[in-house]
């Protein structure tokens, strides 16, 4: 069970994983995530499902390199297994009938969480229009697998060594201000461009969906961690969520909370490094 | 020997063990065993048992320790209660079997709940589980969580000879006994040993499996399953809805144990799994569950303090809990109200404000209310802040059954038989009454497994 049975680097630091399970695959629908414990000592970390392979009974992961768990997980291959493979996850996407045209964007690691639902309205013969930036043009992937399914696929670049330079909303606010409308926006990526993609939406009254990764422990409503101010309420990522209306979310207290455990994590990273020979 | 004294039970100091996470109490050994079995009347009306969810044959195992038969008080026990071991470790047996006791009118009630746990180790470690249950039924019943309530039931319909399946979403068996109730209460090893008796008994465990998510009625009635028991608990952390409750460093009594108790987090970084806690902690609550997460934050050398609206007379927390806590250092702070948390610059709280609280009268209940006095706000300072004011039923369950009938709160609607408004479906435990005690869930798991026989022979 669990057992790795792809493994791709789709740019430097991020991994394609395709997992044997079963059971999530079976189940599994786009926008919801798993938690996965790779080995007894280990933390369950949630990971959003990027594809599923409901015939070949996999599930698809895609992984940035950034702390302990991520780092075992990248040195694990093909015929591995993961100890614990837990989900399906969260509440699916809900995609309204009625809504023709899409813009999707995705930040980095964002790109991964876009992909399913674009191929489930890409099926329904929807127009979609993808924006994905990344730092660099090493950072981009899936550019071609994205431009098959969308109508218009922009890259931007922070350094500008490939696509647009600049960020995601540097090319959405030209084809917005054009007068180019969508039924619906999803974003998803870091909180800071969540936060600037709803903060231009929202000039435009374009409702904003987006896609929250808040600390997590058991993902099934158990622990309260992962708890989100949307509006005047509070609402726990792992049942409510993890895919909100974006003009509601509090990104400022969710950044906030996303960075309560960041010496642990650095502190369990170094000791990881120093045990498997990459320490300084 | 003075009938009236109750035989000491040894416990781990106090100095020593809040370095530790081993069992404070020691148990019995057999001679204390002995002398106190044989304080017990062995009265004929046994008003010890009425006060027992499941009925344990009480003065008759109590007889078998006094003859030396451990081995068979210990099956004499299973006769209506499958987990000893964790029932004589966390049942409040004050407020049931003992409160009963002949011996307390003039005097001290006979340790019951020290006898069970005796008989139960005393077996663990001299001897092998031998059950017989009947000629195997080739009917499967699934159980949903591996809790108190799941394993009665489970427990009772594997005797019965139904082919059994629990479902558990987490990676470790046992439920709240597994992540909410602290080592040095309830160690793991004693959980895992009546789960080990459990697969004797031909029960099957599946871990990881999420009710509604992983699978859901639809697929065990595909797979053959004829009834189903859902006793998934009351997991669902309830909050003070305060100002201040986002800020960092405030935990739910529920996130904290299950990082402690599941994720190991106490030997973080050998465990990858942290928790983050500065010098001072305040538990916000009065029940076990507030006692569990103030010994472990004691446990992890914070200065602790609970915070309670009323007075721990008042406390819903067992006496022997509440002794512990005050033994360990604990301080509690007694009629206080949490108003609003006060945080830094930088999302971590700081302090909490409360007011104080004055007491009146009794209510017809007989349970003393309480009031809030004007202008009595006071700052209480703390790196850290554990919320265990109660929990909600699991909030999947509703999400996996759209049809089931289940009250505003959360709480599944039973008939007298425990069965929900779905043929074939079962509900017992938390979920049904909401939070409450480990020997009530194991009443229900037991009463369902005999409703799901009925269920069964009639279809």
């Amino acid at each position: 069970m669990n057992e790795i049975m792809k493994k791709v680097i789709l740019a430097p630091n991020v991994i394609l994983m395709d997992i044997y399970s079963p059971i999530v695959s079976k189940k599994c629908n786009p926008g919801q995530f798993i938690l996965l414990r790779i080995d007894q000592y280990g933390e369950r970390i949630p990971l959003t499902i990027a594809d599923f392979d409901r015939s070949k009974e996999t599930v698809t992961i895609i992984f940035q390199v950034v702390g302990k768990t991520t780092l075992a997980l990248s040195s694990l291959n093909v015929g591995d297994s993961i100890l614990d493979f837990i989900g399906p996850l969260g509440m699916p996407y809900e995609y309204n009938p009625n809504n023709k045209n899409y813009m999707f964007i995705a930040g980095g690691l964002g790109i991964p969480a876009i992909y399913s639902k674009i191929k489930l309205l890409h099926e329904k013969g929807k127009y979609i229009d993808i924006i994905i930036g990344g730092r660099a043009k090493e950072n981009i992937f899936f550019e071609e697998e994205l431009r098959n399914l969308s109508n218009n696929l922009y890259i931007t670049t922070n350094d500008g060594s490939y696509g647009q330079k600049g960020f995601v909303t540097d090319a959405l606010k030209p084809i917005l201000e054009n007068g180019q409308r969508y039924d619906e926006i999803f974003a998803v990526g870091p909180i800071p461009m969540m936060k600037a993609v709803v903060d231009l939406t929202r000039e435009y009254n374009i409702k904003t969906l987006v896609s929250l990764n808040p600390i997590m422990v058991d993902g099934t409503g158990m622990c309260g961690g992962c708890r989100v101010k949307i509006g005047n309420e509070i609402k726990f990522a792992c049942v409510d969520g993890p895919i909100f209306d974006g003009f509601l979310v509090d990104f400022d207290l969710l950044m906030k909370r996303n960075s309560y455990y960041i010496d642990q994590e650095k502190k369990v990273l170094e000791e990881h490094k120093c045990k498997i020979g990459l320490g300084e | 020997m003075d009938r009236r004294k109750r035989t000491p039970i040894k416990e781990q100091e106090p100095k020593e063990r809040i370095n530790n996470f081993s069992e404070v109490c020691l148990g019995y050994d057999e001679n204390e065993a002995l002398n106190e079995a044989h304080r017990c009347l062995q009265c004929k009306t046994k008003p010890c048992v009425s006060g027992c969810p499941v009925e344990v044959k009480i003065p008759e195992f109590i007889k078998l320790i006094k003859e030396n038969k451990y081995s068979d008080a210990y099956y004499k026990i299973l006769e209506t209660n499958l987990l000893p071991a964790i029932c004589g470790r966390v049942c409040p047996q004050e407020s049931q079997c003992e409160k009963n006791c002949v011996l307390g009118i003039k005097g001290e009630p006979i340790a019951i709940g020290k006898l069970e746990r005796f008989a139960a180790d005393w077996f663990r470690n001299n001897s092998k589980l031998e059950l017989n249950p009947k000629t195997k039924k080739d009917i499967k019943i699934a159980v949903i969580g591996s809790g108190p309530a799941g394993l009665s039931c489970a427990s009772e319909l594997a005797l019965m000879g139904y082919k059994v399946t629990i479902f558990e979403a987490f990676h470790e068996l046992g439920g709240v006994l597994f992540y909410g109730i602290p080592e040095f209460r309830l160690p793991k090893e004693i959980v895992k040993w009546e789960i080990e008796n459990l697969k004797k008994l031909g029960v099957e465990f599946k871990t990881n499996m999420i009710f509604g998510k992983s699978f859901d009625w639809e697929d065990l009635k595909k797979d053959a399953y004829k009834a189903l028991f859902i006793s998934s608990g009351a997991g669902l952390p309830n909050f003070l809805n305060i100002e201040g409750e986002l800020l960092n460093g405030i935990y739910s009594a529920n996130e904290f144990l299950t990082r402690i108790n599941l994720m190991k987090a106490n030997s973080f970084p050998q465990y990858d799994t942290p928790i983050k806690l500065g010098k001072k902690v305040g538990v916000i609550g009065g029940g076990n569950v507030a006692m569990d997460a103030a010994r472990v934050a004691r446990r992890l050398g914070c200065d602790v303090f609970i915070l309670y609206r009323r007075t721990i007379d008042d406390m819903p927390a067992r006496k022997e809990e509440i002794h512990h806590a005050l033994e360990e250092g604990i301080e509690i702070i007694e009629l206080c109200s949490p108003k609003r948390f006060i945080g830094d610059q930088n999302g971590n709280v700081v302090s909490l404000e409360l007011t104080r609280m004055q007491l009146l009268d009794s209510d017809e209940n007989g349970r003393r209310k309480v009031k809030e006095i004007e202008n009595s706000e006071f700052v209480f300072e703390a790196d850290n802040f554990i919320v265990a004011i109660g929990t909600s039923p699991n909030p999947l369950i509703k999400s996996a059954l759209p049809n089931l009938e289940i009250s505003r709160n959360g709480i599944v609607k039973v008939d007298e038989n425990l069965m929900t408004n779905i043929d074939g479906i079962f509900a017992g435990g938390d979920i049904v009454t909401g939070a409450a005690t480990v020997i009530l869930a194991m009443g229900m798991g037991k009463k369902a497994a005999q409703s799901i026989d009925r269920y069964i022979s009639e279809l």
